[in-house]
């Protein structure tokens, strides 16, 4: 029993057409995704998109009414959620408050009859694993955020699962613990051999973590693609606007091409198809204040509005026209700053053909 | 002290409440404590307070076979009804926490008639019952009967203490391999044993106090303390009754005592 889940080899996850329905409301709807084994795969969505209902179909916390979860080869959909042998960690930890550390890192070794003596001794290694080596002997309620985070993680992973699921594991923490713990949980994700799927909220989150994003929107995979091509090539209004920051400035269509301003835009990925209206995607950072003119750029002119320094960049807002605005961030280094036009100006900003992606609004 | 933390009140106004607490305590207890001195006369009738004291009437209730046999009968009632309403009560509450607010309302509503309903409708509900099913004045139809009316109070406690309990920590431990029953007995009843044994407490006491279904219900050999003290007053008036009072009035003290010594120290350990 305990060698079943020792023989550690990640597994991938195989999901088909799931579908759970409260009611009239399908919060899972036909849902199908493949997990790569050894993955770091993160389900991301606004609240209420079924992410969360995802995972814990995964876990077997959630029946769903139809469709199919395999791990590796096998059919899990009707398995108890104890027999799975996944490791989770849950939004609020989740640690048993009358156990020490130790106690709570060596609980599913403990229900998996292993012997005191290696309980022991692999709480303590799963501990140092997550940097907490010689803490076993404290209670929870002696333990930071942060730390609780940790010892959570540790008993995730104790018993060698070949898959581990995280339910925003860091949204409790302040936003510089966050950021670290990022780092360190894909630091530890790379020792570990375990397929993770995260889920999380937070777009940034997704993106510093992930080897691929599934964006999950009414219950449903909008968009699923490693992070670079899902900030570079969103797929839909939907994705643009919640992964990064986005400015959305409405295009005319020409036939096959178009434009903006009477301009022709160079697009890196064809016009949309059918007949409805067209949006520009732009990422602030991306637009560059010397407008180029040559044809692999496009040009968008404008008049500076407002200088807002942030600190690490400078947000200038641009009057395009029509009363649209556009956002550019321009970093705060020397180069960057050495061209800041002032308030008032007429400015020709560019952008690159390759990060020129037009979407059509959705219908719904 | 919780009166002494009142942001704004004068100390005049603090005394003032202090005193009016104390009243209340003290009219509270009053009818208890008075039986005490009571227990101790010498007199033939309920005196107080007493013109001289003795030890008599204790030696009455001790030296009793009617009374020592009563005394059993609602030990032996009490202790199986709390062995039976406690594992029910908490079994009952830990799924009516698990179903959904609409049935847990309905459920709630339910499982409280028991406690709502008057005493001497239950217990003549009961009687013709068991009239039927040939229950009446055994000791297997008392303790079915002090179940019922006790499992209400049971699953009062521990459904409260399970609304503080965070349930994730029962998935987590099914995460890591543990069957249901395993979760909730190692992680869930650990954190909640205290509402269970107060639980338990209340059931105790619910049976040992009982009269008006004891009366309709239990009789012969099988009739219980209170119901004896029930027919003793209206009998004869003696200071047993008191004495006995007393006794009954040290064991549910003890009890209590023994509630909260271990709610102190399982408290004071997680």
């Amino acid at each position: 029993m305990a060698a079943a889940a020792a023989s550690s080899q990640s597994l991938p996850i195989t999901v088909s057409n799931l579908v759970k329905a409260y009611g009239d409301l399908r919060v899972l709807d036909d849902v199908s995704i493949a997990i790569r084994p050894g993955e770091f795969m993160t389900l991301l969505g606004p609240s209420g998109s079924g992410k969360t209902t995802l995972l814990m179909a995964l876990a077997g916390f959630v029946s769903p009414e139809s469709g199919s979860i395999r791990f590796g080869e096998q059919e899990m959909i009707t398995t108890s959620p104890h027999k799975r042998g996944v490791g989770m960690v849950f939004q609020s930890y989740a640690l048993f408050p009358f156990m020490s550390v130790a106690e709570n890192v060596a609980y599913p070794l403990k229900i998996r009859g292993v012997s005191p003596a290696e309980q022991k001794s692999r709480a303590e290694a799963a501990l140092a694993m997550v940097k907490l080596g010689g803490y076993g002997g404290r209670r929870i309620n002696q333990l930071s955020g942060g730390q609780k985070q940790r010892v959570a993680l540790a008993r995730a992973m104790v018993f060698e699962p070949r898959i581990i699921l995280m339910d925003e594991p860091l949204s409790a923490l302040d936003k510089k613990l966050r950021e670290h713990m990022q780092i360190e949980l894909k630091q530890l994700h790379q020792k570990l051999d375990a397929t993770i799927v995260y889920v999380t909220h937070d777009q940034r989150e997704a993106l510093t973590m992930s080897d691929r994003i599934a964006v999950i929107n009414k219950g449903r995979i909008a968009q699923l693609d490693e992070p670079k091509a899902l900030y570079r090539r969103p797929n839909s209004l939907f994705v643009a606007d919640f992964i990064g920051e986005t400015v959305l400035l409405p295009v005319q269509r020409d036939g096959d091409d178009v434009s903006l301003q009477g301009r022709r835009l160079k697009l890196a990925t064809p016009t949309p198809a059918g007949s409805g209206p067209l949006q520009l995607v732009i990422r602030p950072e991306l637009l560059q204040l010397d407008g180029g003119g040559d044809d692999q750029t496009n040009t968008i002119a404008g008049v500076v509005r407002q200088t807002i320094y942030q600190g690490d960049s400078v947000l200038l807002i641009i009057d395009a026209g029509e009363g649209r605005e556009v956002s550019v961030r321009i970093a705060t280094n020397r180069a960057g700053q050495a061209s800041l036009p002032d308030s008032g100006s007429q400015i020709a900003l560019g952008l690159h053909r390759d990060d020129t992606v037009v979407l059509a609004e959705q219908a719904s | 002290m919780a009166i002494q933390d009142m942001p704004g009140a004068s100390p005049w106004t603090q005394r003032l409440l202090a005193i009016y607490g104390a009243l209340v305590l003290f009219f509270l207890m009053l009818p208890t404590v008075i039986v005490i001195p009571m227990s101790f006369s010498d007199s033939q009738y309920l005196e107080f307070p007493p013109t001289s004291w003795s030890l008599r009437w204790y030696r009455e209730y001790f030296g009793s076979s009617a009374w020592m046999s009563a005394t059993w009968t609602s030990l032996l009632v009490a202790v199986l009804t709390t062995v039976l309403a406690a594992p029910l009560g908490t079994l009952a509450a830990y799924g009516m926490h698990c179903t959904s607010d609409k049935v847990r309302n309905a459920l709630q509503l339910l499982v409280l008639m028991p406690v709502v309903v008057p005493s001497i409708l239950v217990a003549v509900g009961v009687f013709h019952l068991y009239a039927i099913v040939d229950l009446n004045y055994s000791i297997t139809g008392l303790v079915l009967a002090h179940t019922a009316l006790a499992v209400p109070f049971v699953i009062i406690t521990v459904l409260s203490s399970l609304n503080n309990y965070d349930m994730t920590q029962e998935m987590a431990a099914r995460s890591m391999g543990a069957s249901r029953p395993q979760a909730f007995l190692s992680i869930t009843l650990p954190q909640i044993r205290f509402s269970v044994l107060t639980g338990a407490f209340l059931a105790f006491i619910t049976s040992l106090d009982e009269v008006v279904v004891a009366k309709f219900i239990s009789g012969g050999e099988n009739a219980t303390i209170t119901r004896r003290m029930f027919n003793a007053l209206r009998d004869q008036i003696d200071p047993t009754i008191a004495a006995i009072s007393t006794c009954l009035i040290v064991v549910s003290v003890l009890a209590l005592a023994a509630v909260q010594i271990f709610g102190a120290r399982s408290k004071g350990s997680a």
